[in-house]
């Protein structure tokens, strides 16, 4: 097997480009098929691009090598832009984007390993942090490398198998394991801090051994300095507790919990393009 | 059992780097000395039981071959999604062995109670469902489940369980006749194995000869083998130390429903009636109690038996 270079950083893309691209994708796929989800897709395209371009070391012509990089999406709901990033980082054709929850394909509504570049299928909340700590601890085991990320939402931190993972990973020093948290402060049926409150969120990761990072989670400068920085505490996870908007690059859209259900109308996903095409 | 698949398991890890044990916080005086001499593939999750499956499903997605191990309900009930969405849906390589099956942990109670295990852990996509009866069995299915590279579930008794083969089993999936001759055949799998050879005894003696097989595989059922099985009886009987509803009784039933040649068939296990209300006792108590002794089984078979001449 051949080495994997740096090239396969894909540093050559520019986070902005890309977060406005997958932004763009998003809206059309979740408009064409009527689907749910756009609110979170948007809070995290930001994270998501600064990671498939400045931090995951993946070769799309070999999805499964080795030596790959592993980012587990827990939210798989919001399937819609990270099957967007796959495509604009190469995993396949930007034209297959159409074709989400169409029948007969693999693009599920919520994240599927069928489709190149997902690891694990997800959307039962609360999976895919355990996942990620299985591969973190095979890499440690294997003195390997690659580095096992996990993006949660907000609202799937209420889960116990959650922190039951968050308990786990620093007890066995796991400082190749990233969780990035899409802090929108919106969860399915109410604001975070209504449903069942997070705060204080910072202070309980780190009560459990984590080196925790806070940051604005679409300040793409500040996410790529805090992931590079990834481990700054050796034999601590690190967690970016990414303060995000739901809904961000639609002003209808953000901050409002009806975009975790709508789906744009017409007009409105020409509004949506325009105003995101012009930030 | 626990101690046949142990020691089985430090035997198979010994040659395999990429096997791990994973326990949830218990195995005291069984798992030391796996974890002694490989303690860089050994885990204890703690009693976390969510963590433990799902990031077994991790380590198996990074190429290890993983063996979950904790009492009956803990590493299935306790976290069944994790075991369908993370482990089966994935094809982990991910072994689940519980320990205490049916009424093994006797006295402790309902909540050790495991008698729905093989129902649920076989409705899940790409498990394998093994239920040994002796140490022979478990020592084969040990084998056969280090070596599928996909889900499998391994429903272990305790310890003390007599050898009911006489040689060691090439092939854990295949059923045995372990008595042959009548026109009778009990169908079982697990530890009750041994009440139905005695239920046999019991009923040889009366002169109604009777068959024994032993299934340590459920899930997949050998098909073939329940076909003939079928045709070559006027009365079937399953025995199973578990819920009517979803195991060996269902598999049967269903495979022989489209069958050409139906005999009566007979389940015989544990009624919603008696699983639902406690008591305490051993396991021979909590059999008797269910009916899966053998003096209950005879009598099940003998009254279905004379049925069955009679029609």
């Amino acid at each position: 097997m051949s080495t994997m270079s740096a090239a396969d950083l894909r540093n050559d893309l520019d986070p902005t480009a890309f977060a406005k691209r997958i932004r763009v994708h998003a809206l059309r796929m979740v408009h064409t098929a009527n689907a749910s989800h756009i609110g979170s897709c948007l809070s995290m395209a930001d994270v998501l691009a600064v990671l498939y371009t400045r931090f995951l070391r993946l070769d799309p012509n070999d999805p499964r090598r080795a030596d790959r990089d592993r980012l587990i999406v827990s939210k798989g709901h919001a399937a819609a832009i990270v099957y967007a990033a796959l495509a604009e980082r190469g995993f396949f054709s930007a034209d297959e984007l159409m074709k989400y929850c169409q029948a007969g394909t693999s693009l599920t509504g919520h994240v599927s390993h069928s489709v190149p570049g997902i690891e694990a299928s997800t959307g039962s909340l609360g999976h895919g942090l355990p996942i990620a700590v299985g591969l973190a601890l095979a890499a440690k085991a294997d003195r390997q490398a690659w580095r096992s990320v996990c993006i949660l939402s907000d609202g799937e931190c209420d889960e116990g198998s959650n922190w039951e993972a968050v308990l786990f990973a620093p007890h066995h020093r796991l400082d190749n394991l990233v969780v990035v948290v899409d802090y929108n402060k919106i969860q399915s049926f109410g604001r975070v801090e209504e449903v069942l409150a997070l705060e204080p969120f910072a202070d309980k990761w780190r009560a459990f051994g984590w080196h925790v990072v806070e940051c604005d989670g679409h300040d793409r400068a500040v996410l790529e300095r805090a992931l590079t920085a990834v481990p700054e505490s050796a034999g601590k996870p690190t967690v970016l507790i990414a303060h995000t908007v739901k809904g961000k690059g639609v002003r209808f859209m953000e901050d409002k919990l009806e975009w975790h259900y709508k789906s744009p109308s017409p007009q409105q996903l020409l509004d949506a393009i325009a105003e995101v095409e012009a930030s | 059992m626990r101690n046949t698949f142990i020691k089985t398991l430090t035997k198979i890890a010994e040659q395999r780097p990429d096997v791990w044990l994973v326990c949830g916080d218990l195995g005291y005086s069984v798992l030391e000395e796996f974890a002694t001499r490989f303690p860089e593939r050994y885990i204890n999750a703690g009693v976390a039981e969510q963590n433990m499956a799902g990031m077994a499903a991790g380590l198996a997605m990074a190429g290890k071959t993983v063996f979950l191990y904790s009492i009956g309900n803990f590493p299935t009930f306790r976290c069944l999604e994790q075991i369908r969405n993370d482990v089966c849906a994935h094809r982990a390589s991910v072994k689940v062995v519980a320990v205490g099956a049916g009424y093994a942990y006797g006295p402790q109670g309902y909540t050790h109670h495991a008698l729905e295990d093989v129902a649920v852990m076989g409705a899940l996509p790409h498990m394998e469902v093994f239920v040994p009866c002796d140490p022979i069995e478990t020592e084969a299915a040990t084998h056969a489940i280090s070596e599928s590279g996909a889900p499998a579930y391994l429903r272990l008794s305790r310890s003390g369980e007599p050898k009911l083969h006489t040689a060691a089993l090439s092939d854990a999936r295949a059923p045995v006749m372990l008595r042959k001759g009548g026109d009778v055949t009990i169908l079982a799998c697990g530890p009750v194995v041994q009440d139905c050879l005695a239920a046999a005894d019991l009923l040889a003696a009366e002169g109604v000869v009777v068959q024994v097989a032993t299934l340590p595989c459920v899930k997949p059922l050998d098909e073939a083998f329940v076909q003939a099985a079928a045709d070559a009886s006027r009365l079937l009987v399953t025995v199973e130390e578990h819920v009517l509803w979803g195991g060996l009784h269902a598999s049967v039933a269903g495979c022989l429903a489209v069958h050409e040649r139906r005999p009566r068939i007979l389940g015989i296990g544990v009624s919603d009636e008696i699983r639902a209300s406690a008591a305490a006792g051993d396991r021979a108590a909590l059999l008797k109690r269910a009916g899966l002794d053998a003096a209950s089984i005879a009598a099940r078979i003998r009254s279905a038996a004379g049925a069955a001449k009679a029609r």
